[in-house]
């Protein structure tokens, strides 16, 4: 049953999704390719779009994969999933945050977790950066014009920081990038 | 009931003005709710970052239910979260609601293109962040180094495993960490 599977898919995702909503999108990758409910690339988009719009982008991913499967109903299943266990492990927190702040063990594992969601987010950002412009895993098609959009956002992003500028928003370049979009791909 | 209320507005609030997800979010809550609204203190607040972090699921919804809660006990919690995620939830509705028809037309499928490009610069952009503020020392390195390189195998080679599975073992790795430390130093 549908609203079983986006109940649980987005459960998953909610309960292993440490550090943020870029530390998620692998494993909403993970999930959402894996129950096969949309393609890779309406993901990308449904993501672009997520980031473009307000609100934690988990919470946008899940109301809108919900939304294309099941209609309202879904969306609101998907989205209370993916809320419901950082809800409850916050208020179990809240209990015991003290001693567990203390706690050696605890302090441990996290000091783990925290390099290793960095280095997730690292390799999924790569993926995909290089996947825009170059099919990595189909027939190897590579197209020229998203690399050249690549190179010219990676400059706008990263250039920036190197001159010890103020960072470019990501609103912004997302901006940027459907401008660029339009205006590279324009016949 | 009027803490309930307030609390439901100032997080529809913050839900509806911030764009870039929890990260961009975080900011907007001190301002709201240590600044104006003082319902913590900055202290709570670095605080609750640290959780935030350290917990599964959106940090934002971990912000809303640590402020609700505090203010005014479970009812509380429930309705900063509520006001948190219903902006997102409507907005979303209405926008896929329009943008299956829409991606049919040449302008925004080219636009769409574009910010196909920017999505992975955009998380490559928040590691960076990340790493900066990392502690630059061989272990935290060298497990950076190996879950990046994992994962980009399972990308690339659709293996079976998953990033849940590479989150797991990074917290056993975390564990065992603990166990030689806590041997080393009873043999000490």
């Amino acid at each position: 049953m549908i609203y079983l599977d986006l109940f649980l898919g987005f459960l998953k995702v909610g309960c292993f999704a440490f550090g943020g909503a870029y530390a998620a999108i692998p494993l909403i990758r993970d999930v959402v390719l894996s129950y096969g409910w949309v393609t890779d690339d309406t993901l990308t988009y449904m993501i672009a779009v997520s980031e473009m719009t307000p609100g934690p982008i988990m919470v946008n991913l899940a109301t809108y994969v919900g939304r294309s499967q099941a209609g309202f109903l879904g969306a609101f299943v998907a989205t209370f999933a993916v809320v419901f266990p950082a809800f409850l492990i916050m208020l179990l927190c809240m209990f015991v945050f003290n001693s567990l702040m203390k706690n050696r063990c605890f302090n441990s594992v996290i000091n783990t977790l925290k390099p290793c969601v960095v280095g997730l987010i690292l390799a999924v950002g790569i993926f995909m950066t290089t996947e825009a412009f170059f099919d990595l895993r189909g027939n190897g098609a590579f197209d020229p014009k998203a690399l050249l959009i690549t190179v010219l956002l990676a400059a706008a992003a990263f250039l920036p920081s190197v001159f010890g500028r103020k960072k470019i928003s990501p609103i912004a370049l997302i901006v940027l990038s459907a401008f660029l979009g339009v205006l590279i791909y324009a016949p | 009931m009027r803490i309930l209320f307030d609390l439901i507005l100032t997080f529809m609030k913050i839900g509806l003005f911030t764009f870039g997800g929890g990260y961009a979010m975080l900011s907007v809550i001190e301002d709201n709710c240590v600044e104006k609204k003082r319902w913590i203190t900055h202290d709570d607040m670095m605080n609750l970052t640290v959780i935030a972090e350290s917990t599964p699921g959106p940090i934002v919804i971990n912000c809303a239910t640590f402020i609700g809660y505090r203010q005014a006990g479970i009812l509380g919690a429930i309705a900063a979260t509520i006001g948190i995620v219903l902006p997102s939830f409507v907005v979303i509705l209405i926008i896929s609601g329009f943008l299956d028809n829409f991606l049919e037309i040449e302008i925004v499928k080219n636009a769409f293109r574009g910010i196909k490009c920017a999505v992975g610069i955009l998380i490559i952009s928040a590691a960076v962040t990340m790493i900066k503020k990392m502690k630059k020392k061989p272990f935290p390195i060298t497990v950076l180094v190996c879950s990046a390189l994992a994962m980009l195998a399972i990308d690339l080679f659709s293996l079976g495993f998953s990033a849940i599975t590479i989150i797991i073992f990074a917290a056993l790795l975390g564990l065992a960490v603990f166990a030689v430390k806590n041997m080393k130093e009873r043999r000490a």
